[in-house]
């Protein structure tokens, strides 16, 4: 009685403790939650425009118009390509360095530098990146042109101009994407390997099987949880991609680089000033990522776990089938 | 019997030559990669101390010119003050880690140390609301601050800070088996206020998971493009990234030399910062996939 009255006193701090966050998080966050789906819905647009009315005749008459645009659906193009594009080789390197650093067989010397130069783009500000890429890229001088010639894989005369290239300008982005990450992931993959119980591996090598087969067989079912992890958060951000794309070419050539992130931007503070129409992309924007994800839950849960749980359905179902069947003889 | 040995040794002279080779494509690869990470950033070193005409004649270059003062009067001279957008991102940085710090430790400690009614309710809050992305906020952010008159007020940029759903999941994560609640108790006895407690005992717990965090909030904050692009538009309130975006532009276009300078001005603090530090970050990189 008396613990259970002590409990009690002590409850409130709780509450106190948890007060400033949730200011924080209405007055900062979910206010202009709200505030955006408000707008989504009607008029507002202007540099100075205040006083906005929604449009209860047509309440869906944004999202009309920007479904509509073909340099959205030009964007939401680019967006999903880039992401994939990035995303394969990203996961792909990243678990062959991870499974080559935390192979118990054939110890790696120098990981902790080769960890630290791969995770280094990371660190750097993207947009210093993209810049750095832009003069990198540079026409007709740059680094790249220059060692194109230098190995003769061009001449002189053709220098490759990479800002008007549409593909090659996607290329670099989604390069950059890739060589910015794959530390991150192989490092994220690597800590999730090492917490897979040793036994696992040493009773497979007793077993005899060789590296390939403890790859696919131990290590990628039991990191399955943590790829999910990686892909949910990479589909997240790269659904959001905005600096790279912004600084590199600000979503050109013939906006080859134009992800929905520049598209929205570009419609509300670039000179448009249609806020009402940015605020409904970022809205389908915001669907989009939720379904998605949605969908790699789903696509990615425990098959196993699934295949159990609905075993124990069917058999409760029977079970409750026969007790009613003998409660009625 | 000598023959099945001969056979053995075969096997095994030839699983060792095998397993050398596999080593070595390792290394290469590896090395490769390490190359990749560190030429960009090299070229732009020492890019960053030659003049237009030699980084005309060639751009590509191991070993660092004399132009360096010469490049930094160019940079300079043109109504571009690369201090004052290192103070700003500094402030900022600086100031949305220190509050995110303070109340992500202060929310996760109110789900650890206390049983109240919606302590789970409000968990499961905090981790919805961790997978909604900040540009669907922006619109409404940026309306809620041009009708109060606040867009270039950096406040704005610090203060939601203050509301950081991953770092409270990462900061309790941390806290549920580091906390023993009889040091709690016991301060309790000594009859110490709970704030008291939370500030001196608490805090001084979590200082491992307080570092590794800071680092990761100061560099977000510190590399964000996003918000202070669509908040700032006054030039003496820009943040470095906002300013490298400038680079882009045509001013710089003739003088190659300055734009390097430029992005290595950007970049250098970081990597300085990189390298002292890296061996937590790693360690922050993969714990916080463990446990996130």
């Amino acid at each position: 009685m008396k613990g259970s009255k002590k409990a009690y006193s002590y409850a409130r701090f709780g509450y106190f403790f948890s007060i400033p966050f949730v200011i924080g998080y209405v007055i900062f966050s979910l206010y202009p939650i709200l505030y955006t789906f408000s707008v989504a819905f009607s008029d507002l647009k202007g540099l100075t425009t205040r006083e906005y009315n929604i449009l209860w005749d047509d309440l869906f008459k944004n999202f009309k118009t920007i479904l509509g645009l073909a340099t959205f659906k030009t964007s939401i193009k680019n967006t999903v390509y880039i992401w994939i594009l990035n995303f394969i080789p990203q996961m792909a390197l990243a678990l062959l360095i991870a499974s080559w650093f935390t192979d118990r067989r054939s110890k790696i010397k120098g990981q902790g530098f080769f960890k630290v130069v791969f995770y280094m783009p990371n660190i750097i500000t993207a947009a210093t990146v993209a810049i750095l890429f832009n003069s990198l890229f540079g026409y007709p001088k740059g680094p790249v042109n220059d060692f194109l010639v230098m190995i003769h894989a061009i001449d002189k005369e053709h220098l490759i101009n990479f800002a008007l290239k549409k593909s090659a300008a996607q290329n670099i982005v989604i390069f950059i994407q890739t060589w910015m990450w794959y530390g991150q992931t192989s490092i994220v993959l690597m800590a999730g390997i090492l917490g897979i119980s040793p036994e696992l591996f040493e009773a497979a090598e007793v077993d005899g099987a060789n590296q390939w087969q403890t790859f696919w067989k131990i290590t990628i079912p039991n990191i399955k949880t943590i790829m999910l992890f990686t892909l949910i958060t990479s589909l997240i951000g790269g659904l959001n991609m905005f600096d790279i794309p912004y600084s590199f070419l600000a979503g050109g050539p013939d906006n080859a680089t134009l992800t929905a992130a520049v598209f929205i931007y570009n419609q509300a503070f670039a000179g448009a000033y249609m806020y009402a129409r940015a605020a409904a992309a970022s809205i389908i924007m915001f669907v989009i990522i939720c379904v998605l994800s949605a969908i790699t839950f789903y696509l990615m849960r425990d098959k196993e776990a699934e295949a159990l749980r609905k075993e124990m359905k069917k058999a409760e179902k029977e079970f409750k089938a026969k007790m009613k069947a003998e409660g009625r003889a | 019997m000598a023959d099945n040995n001969i056979k053995v040794d075969m096997i095994q002279t030839n699983n060792k030559n095998w397993t050398r080779i596999y080593h070595i494509i390792i290394y290469i690869v590896c090395i490769f990669l390490a190359v990749l990470s560190i030429v960009p950033f090299w070229l732009m070193f020492v890019n960053a101390t030659r003049n237009t005409i030699q980084i005309q004649a060639n751009s590509i270059s191991l070993i660092p010119s004399k132009y360096l003062m010469f490049n930094w009067k160019v940079f300079t001279g043109k109504d571009f003050n690369p201090a004052i957008g290192f103070m700003n991102s500094l402030l900022i940085a600086a100031g949305s880690t220190v509050l995110a710090l303070y109340f992500s430790s202060l929310t996760a400690y109110a789900q650890i140390a206390y049983e109240w009614k919606l302590k789970n309710a409000f968990f499961s809050f905090i981790m919805a609301v961790m997978m909604v992305p900040g540009q669907v906020t922006m619109i409404g952010f940026y309306q809620m601050c041009f009708r109060l008159g606040l867009t270039n007020n950096r406040l704005l940029l610090i203060l939601p800070a203050i509301a950081a759903p991953s770092m409270v999941f990462f900061m309790r994560q941390y806290l549920q088996p580091a906390l023993s609640m009889e040091i709690v108790h016991s301060a309790r006895i000594d009859g110490a206020k709970e704030f008291y407690i939370f500030n001196k005992i608490v805090l001084p717990i979590m200082k491992p998971a307080l570092a590794t965090q800071a680092i990761f909030s100061f560099v977000g904050n510190w590399n964000n493009l996003f918000t202070p692009l669509v908040l700032l538009t006054q030039p003496k309130k820009y943040t470095m990234p906002i300013m490298v975006t400038l680079l882009r532009g045509d001013i710089y276009k003739t003088e190659l030399g300055s734009i390097y300078l430029g992005l290595t001005l950007t970049v250098l603090p970081l990597i300085v910062v990189y390298l002292v530090l890296s061996k937590y970050i790693i360690a922050g990189v993969a714990l916080g996939s463990v446990k996130g």
